[in-house]
């Protein structure tokens, strides 16, 4: 016990650490730009007293570990700058639209869990047989697929061709504004309010993109899924289940898969920061308001200090999800130690 | 050689008693062979990527038009006879550019293996091989560079350099690497601690020598297996960098580049940004389907 928990504090001092990289690694990106961001900023005919009032203003004529030091301590003030495209400061940019990406990511995970999880234990029971077979190239194809050609062909036969989904975007046109804004998670908040119009409105517009989102996640969570049950399956207290008389049901369900679930959570938890990448190109094809899109807009308007911000919540989310299982791992399976 | 005593070639091959260390190499090498022939799937991603390095390289003389050539007056036209595949909104030939831009891509993924393996493969080696303080430092650095998701760090990195074929190379390179650190860091942890590679410090060699003969040797097979897995996400990587218009440049065939330019046709010219997106599938599946056979192969504990 007194060994787990030594490990487990070795995890949580490196955080200090990564964190700090981080920060480092994104900093630099922003420094290594060849457009000046004082010319971004006044444009190229500023006079030069301008351009050089600008440069004092902003910090850029102090020398590098200074400049980085002020970034660090705007930042643990939750500073990320101003961006120069919405004029707004970063953090409440990322604030506004954070929660539409969290949104789709939920769903999405939520979808590829319920349809990922019975297909690995499915073609792990029947391993080797034909469904084994089809679910693994179903997985692989899964893998191989660009997410935006997904997207796009699920824009043409669901919402043209069928006409079954509504268009890109979060919401119809009538809804917008109608539900007060809580959350900014739009189911939640259409619940909140009571508007069930407003609900049904929400989730038909999640849908689709959450469920492009999914695929790629499913496959994984799918394959892991196989893996873990197959060795689980191959135990001898799986036997002894058998020979006692247990339904085969039971033996796949409580037995074999209860002793995958926590390994399986971890595997959840990494795929959901992986959701958060993918989460990019489809916000991009679907014109989802989320950090995603927030993010391409601004890498091609050059908008440095919104790409930085946006990247660097990316990779906290991340770091944070990746501790999370890690955490989990440690506490919750005995066999670690 | 023992072919000159009229044994066949395949009986040299699967000799149980081989007469020199050759023999015994391309013996192993030769039922490797066979156990990866008898699966089927993974015979299909190796002749699909056969296939698409022959169309690359060979895309000078199968080019059936200029891929650049403009033609306005047959904009967007449906695969016919004079144009395969059909034409993209300035009336060039899908097809030719389909085939130059595999040049890109392929060329892409082979610039950034050749520097991503060797870099893995040095730090993960002699962070294992060393341990203390170098594993320490070179073990923070890679838990950095993967706490960031894949695609985000490379956009942020090409957005501060400038977008084009050889930002993205690094961009993708950039984010590639620490994985194979972590893949032969583990297996030269588990080589260090056995007796041959006692015997061979006892002889007198070099931290240097044991490292490069005989260490790394025997990470190789299991850095194969991940570099071509990876190569399927360093297309998909590549392309969606294209796709977002931070990759390939537009006037360029890259197929990421070709579904940007062409994906507002995608509700009534539907098939001319699917087809290059059928061929990132089809590219990024056999890599796939390749690399999984090899793993059976390779490193059967994987499975």
């Amino acid at each position: 016990m007194n060994r787990r928990f030594r490990t487990l504090a070795g995890t949580l001092a490196s955080v200090p650490i990564t964190l700090f990289g981080l920060v480092l690694v994104t900093f630099l990106i922003g420094r290594v730009m060849p457009i000046d961001p004082v010319i971004a900023i006044v444009g190229d005919r500023a006079p030069q007293d301008v351009v050089e009032q600008t440069r004092i203003e902003l910090g850029l004529d102090r020398p590098l570990p200074v400049q980085f030091a002020i970034y660090l301590a705007k930042l643990l003030h939750g500073d990320l700058g101003r961006s120069v495209m919405t004029s707004h400061a970063v953090t409440s940019d990322i604030a506004r639209f954070f929660p539409a990406t969290l949104e789709l990511a939920t769903v999405a995970m939520l979808i590829a869990v319920a349809v990922g999880v019975p297909l690995g234990v499915l073609a792990a029971v029947k391993q080797g047989s034909r469904i084994d077979h089809a679910i693994r190239v179903v997985c692989l194809a899964g893998h191989s697929v660009p997410i935006f050609l997904l997207a796009l062909l699920a824009l043409l036969i669901f919402y043209a061709a069928l006409g079954i989904a509504p268009g890109p975007g979060r919401q119809d046109v009538i809804f917008e504004d109608t539900v007060p804004a809580v959350t900014n998670l739009l189911t939640v908040d259409a619940v909140l309010a009571g508007d069930w119009d407003a609900f049904r409105d929400a989730v038909a517009h999640l849908l689709q993109p959450a469920g492009v989102l999914a695929w790629f996640s499913m496959a994984y969570i799918a394959r892991m899924t196989r893996a873990f049950m197959l060795d689980a399956l191959s135990g001898e207290f799986i036997i002894t289940a058998r020979a006692k008389g247990l339904s085969s049901l039971r033996v796949i369900w409580r037995h074999a898969f209860g002793n995958i679930a926590v390994r399986l959570v971890t595997v959840l938890a990494l795929t959901y920061a992986g959701l958060l990448e993918g989460a990019v190109v489809t916000e991009t094809v679907f014109s989802w308001p989320g950090l995603g899109q927030y993010l391409t807009v601004s890498l091609l308007n050059a908008d440095m200090n919104a790409v930085l911000g946006a990247t660097l919540v990316v990779g906290l989310s991340y770091l944070g999800l990746n501790l999370f299982a890690d955490i989990l791992y440690r506490l919750m399976d005995p066999r670690v130690r | 050689m023992s072919a000159a005593r009229g044994e066949t070639w395949r009986d040299w091959l699967l000799s149980d008693t081989p007469g020199s260390r050759a023999q015994a190499a391309w013996g192993r090498r030769w039922r490797l062979w066979c156990g990866f022939r008898s699966n089927t799937l993974a015979m299909g991603g190796l002749i699909v990527v056969a296939v698409l390095i022959a169309l690359s390289l060979a895309a000078p003389w199968l080019a059936t038009h200029d891929p650049g050539a403009q033609a306005l007056a047959e904009r967007l036209q449906p695969p016919s006879a004079a144009h395969w595949l059909g034409t993209d909104e300035l009336g060039r030939d899908v097809f030719s550019r389909l085939l130059y831009g595999g040049r890109i891509t392929l060329g892409m993924v082979v610039a950034v293996v050749l520097m991503v393996a060797p870099v893995g493969l040095a730090i993960g080696c002699v962070a294992g091989y060393a341990g203390g303080l170098a594993d320490r430092l070179l073990m923070r650095t890679t838990d950095i560079f993967l706490a960031f998701p894949r695609l985000i760090l490379a956009l942020a990195f090409v957005a501060a350099i400038r977008p084009g074929v050889t930002s993205a190379i690094f961009a993708i390179a950039l984010t590639a690497w620490p994985p194979y650190a972590r893949l032969a860091r583990a297996e030269t942890m588990t080589i260090r601690g056995t007796d041959f590679i006692a015997a061979t410090r006892l002889t007198g060699a070099s931290m240097g020598r044991i490292v490069l003969r005989h260490v790394a040797p025997l990470c190789l097979p299991s850095l194969v297996v991940r570099v071509t897995l990876d190569m399927s996400s360093i297309i998909l990587t590549a392309a969606s960098l294209g796709f977002l218009g931070m990759g390939a440049q537009p006037p360029s065939p890259e197929w990421g580049a070709m579904i940007a330019t062409a994906r507002r046709f995608i509700l009534t010219e539907w098939w001319v940004p699917t087809i290059p997106g059928v061929a990132i599938f089809v590219a990024s599946l056999a890599f796939n389907l390749l690399g999984d056979g090899l793993r059976d192969v390779l490193d059967p504990k994987q499975r």
